[in-house]
């Protein structure tokens, strides 16, 4: 069973021009995001990203670009706050101010 | 092949204290020898290393239990550094590991009958998932280990095999370029990797993706409850102050045992909607309608909120019933919403427009419920 959150909403964004075609990115993506079409990577389950970086990370032409984070509404809250987060240990991922790299 | 032929240039004055990870963590070998899951030791090139155990001991067991339920989580990591599986020589392959303990103990307890390395990074004792999104897990630490144990004397091959879901911290391409090794990433599951291993280091696409099942949801939920324990104490409080008040603002007889019985009948409608968002809602997710998961919260606690008034409190007056028509659907969708961190399929886009809308329905209901459940007490 494949779990689905909200539509429309993530930042994720691949540049075919810029694609290789190597195929990384099908395989970091653990929620089944891209397919390789031939010899170029192609988004056709986009809602199901949840913006964690691992193909953006793993794409050395750079066509991939996303926004990334920990979808964890603790951690947004602790942060509007301004508290550091302690949710899973201290170098918790879960914080805002850690995602852009 | 055989441990002689690998052993081939010999460290000659082994002392027990020259370490795998270089002289800053000669003192965590020391650590590391006392621990249940190593069972001797391997001699190599780069110094003694430590054979771990592929079986979980009563000690390993407990510690698990504890750290699920949120008691000395922050600290249960083990050494980083270099460990051995069976007999592993120069062409074994090497499986790279988070130091939280109960994820380098779901690594070894699938290595049995394997000889292989295991190289434990210093994620500061965080999982791999997140320690990968911090960089803990990452592309620096993941060169910096790989130098400080020697591996390259060590191995002869150059390939690590890194789970798959540290891909978020490392980038294989900038590993590779810094110290030559190549990077593989293996299954999600560590139960996977004899498998993967066997076929050549090649991961069925089951293999690449996170399940999330029942069972996955469930471990997560004592920490979600453990969590729980000082809101609820700081609300028995409350309603017993609550109870207190309002007995002596009416002038009746104070005695002690149906007050408290009296606050925790007044308090079980809402421990249940804590139930709710931190059990109900995780181990029904995929069953109820709705995406986001404050909207699930919301719905079950709706729904509770109907049957304890119908069926526990038919006699509740109007402020009371709105009592639990706001504050009990509130807890439960704070709650539900707070599940989105343990989930595996939330983006950080996602959650933040479900807050934007959810978080001041939230507040203004709870807002309303207490004034609503305080005002019940002296009207
Ligand atoms: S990782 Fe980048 S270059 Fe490789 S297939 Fe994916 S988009 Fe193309
Ligand atoms: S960010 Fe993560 S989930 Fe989204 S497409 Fe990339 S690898 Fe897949």
């Amino acid at each position: 069973m494949k779990f689905r959150y909200l539509n429309n909403v993530v930042t994720l964004k691949l540049d075919q021009d810029k694609c290789s075609g190597c195929g990384l990115c099908v395989e970091v993506c653990p929620q089944a995001v891209y397919t390789l079409n031939g010899k170029v990577s192609l988004i056709t389950d986009r809602d199901a990203c949840l913006e964690c970086g691992a193909c953006a990370q793993n794409c050395a032409p750079g066509a991939i670009t996303v926004r990334p984070g920990v979808g964890c509404a603790f951690a947004i809250l602790m942060d509007m706050f301004n508290i550091k987060s302690q949710c899973c240990g201290d170098a918790c991922s879960c914080s805002l101010d850690n995602v852009q790299d | 092949m055989s441990k002689k032929e690998f052993n081939l240039p010999m460290v000659e004055d082994h002392q027990p204290v020259s370490c795998c990870a270089g002289e800053e963590s000669a003192h965590k070998y020391g650590q590391a020898s006392e621990a249940g899951w190593v069972v001797g030791q391997i001699e190599t090139v780069a110094g003694p290393v430590h054979r771990i155990a592929t079986t979980l001991g009563g000690r390993d067991r407990l510690g698990s239990i504890k750290t699920r339920w949120g008691l000395g989580r922050m600290s249960y990591t083990i050494p980083p550094g270099l460990y051995g599986v069976g007999n592993p020589d120069h062409s074994s392959p090497v499986l790279v590991s988070a130091n939280y303990k109960l994820s380098f103990d779901s690594l070894r307890r699938e290595l049995s009958g394997l000889d292989l390395w295991v190289l434990v990074l210093d994620t500061k004792g965080v999982n791999v998932w997140c320690a990968a999104g911090k960089r803990t897990f990452g592309t620096e630490e993941v060169v910096r280990m790989v130098k400080a144990t020697r591996l390259p004397e060590l191995v002869s091959h150059r390939l690590l095999i890194l789970p798959q879901l540290s891909a978020p911290g490392v980038s294989a391409f900038k590993v590779r370029n810094r110290c030559g090794f190549k990077v593989i990433f293996g299954p999600v599951r560590a139960a996977d990797l004899p498998a993967f291993l066997k076929a050549g280091n090649r991961a069925e696409p089951a293999m690449r993706r996170t399940h999330f099942g029942l069972l996955d949801r469930l471990v997560l939920t004592p920490v979600e409850l453990s969590a729980l324990a000082k809101p609820l104490a700081v609300f028995t409080l409350f309603l017993f102050l609550l109870n207190l008040f309002s007995l002596l603002v009416s002038g009746g007889p104070v005695s002690p045992a149906p007050l408290i019985g009296q606050t925790l009948s007044d308090l079980f409608p809402f421990l249940v909607a804590m139930l709710i968002g931190a059990v109900f809602v995780p181990a029904l997710l995929p069953y109820i309608p709705g995406r986001a998961f404050s909207w699930k919260g919301l719905l079950l606690g709706l729904i509770w909120a109907a049957t304890y008034r119908g069926l526990f409190d038919p006699a509740a007056g109007w402020l009371q019933t709105a009592s639990y028509f706001l504050l009990i659907p509130a807890i439960a969708a704070f709650l539900g919403m707070n599940f989105t961190g343990s989930s595996t399929y939330t983006s950080l886009s996602g959650v933040v427009k479900e807050m934007k809308f959810a978080l001041p329905l939230i507040i203004t209901a709870a807002a309303l419920g207490l004034i609503a459940l305080v005002a019940a007490y002296f009207v």
